[in-house]
């Protein structure tokens, strides 16, 4: 038996509710396979099983809010077939799973013609921004009629109920009843209040120095132009690829940048997986993590890349996305400004910085040429890694980045 | 395909990608980056985007002459042969 957690997905959360479980009591989990939609103050976050087995008991339901850590469910763990058969009837219960329990700010909802109940241990299907736009309008999802896929209970459904409800009831009696705009803009104040504790912590906590260094780009920019023009537009590599690449090798080369400061000692990362900052269109960032980056091609870290910033900004990470990350790497973009000192994700020990590529003198073997050149930057935690060695990893980067066609 | 829908349907691609935009506030002379904030990405996923619309082949090497939604209109025009 193993207790399932409430993850910690991300240095910046602290606590969970969970939006929907995806598996019942007595329902075969494989690993990595997703069992619960956890809303952290910052995303919607699907997390999936570290183990094989049975999910045996829920022992916290929909709509809940628990600190990291806090068991959320039992596990009864086993690779194998399922166990002996005297166990199984009563380790398979009538499906426990209730209606999730009206959220605690609505108000009882009013009958309206949409009600009906369903049968005790139906599950309710909704869509999780159903699901939030209900909790936020105080709507009872068993009151609504869902008119999506199967049944779903859509945001256009639960808007509807609460605007029926508006007009029927009067308004003194709808005390809590958020209008959208408000629930977003409770979303926006949470995400920063997330990022404003990971950040408060890693400047109270974290010894940074910082260091900067500028590079040529005209070889890995050509090499770039030349391996896409024999490509389709949707499989072409931007340079940011080229930068997590060099980065996670240059990472392998210092790997006192790579990892973790926990409880007075350096931790080193297995394997560098790179945390990316995502910045999101309505506000606030994220940081998934791409896994393994030293080991990845150029073409397949770019298209892994692409797909994680899409769901990123989907709102459809998985607790593996953002789970794991042993260095952060922030792009401003070829918008941006030329450099960037960025804030290291604690308890993380580095942070590579990149700015725009822009054209700008350059001197080089006694000539002075313009070319597309980067500054690259790091953060870097003094605990862990002292200057001289956070410079050799910045050389290392800039190394990389002249041969291209090795990255 | 006429002009005016390529142009309606690059606005449509464009909104997928930033749903903030509002298309008839866009001026098609001014380049679509310095009136939406879109990042390399972005860009890159709106040109998939329109190719899958519209099939048109966009070479990297003219993502430079495709700034504005007049010239990207006018590109594409050219590309399927539309007056």
């Amino acid at each position: 038996m193993a207790d399932f957690l409430m993850p910690s997905l991300g240095a910046d959360m602290d606590r969970g509710t969970i939006l929907q479980w995806h598996k019942r009591p007595g329902d075969r989990i494989e690993r990595g396979e997703i069992v619960v939609l956890v809303d952290t103050d910052k995303a919607e976050i699907e997390v999936e099983s570290f183990t094989a087995g049975w999910l045996e008991e829920v022992l916290v339901r929909e709509g809940e809010t628990v600190p990291v850590g806090t068991a959320i469910a039992h596990i009864r763990t086993g690779e194998a077939e399922k166990p002996a058969a005297p166990v199984v009837p009563e380790m398979r219960p009538a499906p426990a799973v209730t209606p999730p329990p009206p959220p605690t700010r609505s108000p009882a909802p009013a009958p309206t013609p949409e009600r009906v109940v369903p049968p005790a241990g139906q599950r309710i299907h909704a869509s999780p921004l159903a699901r939030r736009l209900a909790g936020d309008l105080g709507v009872d999802l068993a009151a609504v009629i869902g008119s999506g896929p199967e049944g779903a209970i859509t945001r256009d459904d639960v808007e509807r109920v609460a605007a029926r409800r508006a007009a029927a009831v009067p308004a003194v009696s709808r005390p809590a009843a958020a209008p959208p705009a408000v629930a977003r803009a409770d979303k926006q104040a949470t995400m920063r209040s997330a990022i404003a504790a990971a950040m408060e912590r890693a400047h109270r906590e974290i010894p940074q120095y910082y260091l900067a260094t500028r590079v040529d780009l005209s070889r890995a920019l050509a090499w770039l132009t030349e391996q896409n023009a024999s490509r389709p537009l949707a499989e072409r590599v931007l340079p940011v690829a080229l930068f997590l690449k060099a980065v996670a090798k240059a990472a392998v080369e210092v790997p006192e940048v790579n990892g973790f400061w926990r409880e007075g000692a350096f931790v080193p990362g297995e394997g560098v997986n790179i945390g990316v900052i995502v910045s999101l269109r309505q506000g606030g960032i994220l940081a998934p993590a791409l896994h393994d980056v030293s080991r990845m091609s150029v073409t397949s870290l770019f298209s892994a890349f692409r797909d994680l910033v899409a769901r990123a900004r989907a709102g459809k990470l998985r607790s593996s996305d953002v789970a794991g990350g042993t260095i952060t790497v922030t792009s401003l973009g070829d918008q941006g400004v030329e450099t960037v000192y960025g804030v290291i994700m604690p308890p993380q020990v580095a942070l590579v910085g990149f700015g725009r590529i822009s054209e700008q003198p350059f001197a080089e073997h006694g000539l002075l040429g313009v070319k597309p050149v980067v500054e690259i930057t790091l953060s870097a935690d003094h605990r862990a890694s002292d200057g001289h060695r956070g410079g050799r990893f910045l050389s290392a980067i800039a190394r990389l980045l002249q041969e291209p066609e090795s990255l | 395909m006429t002009r005016e829908q390529l142009r309606a349907l690059a606005l449509d691609a464009l909104c997928d990608i930033a749903p903030e935009a509002d298309p008839s506030a866009l001026r098609g002379s001014i380049a679509l980056r310095d009136q939406l904030d879109l990042d390399s990405m972005d860009f890159l996923n709106f040109l998939v985007a329109v190719h899958q619309r519209t099939g048109v082949e966009i070479p990297e090497a003219d993502y430079g002459k495709l700034a504005t939604l007049d010239q990207l209109v006018a590109y594409l025009a050219h590309k399927l042969g539309v007056a």
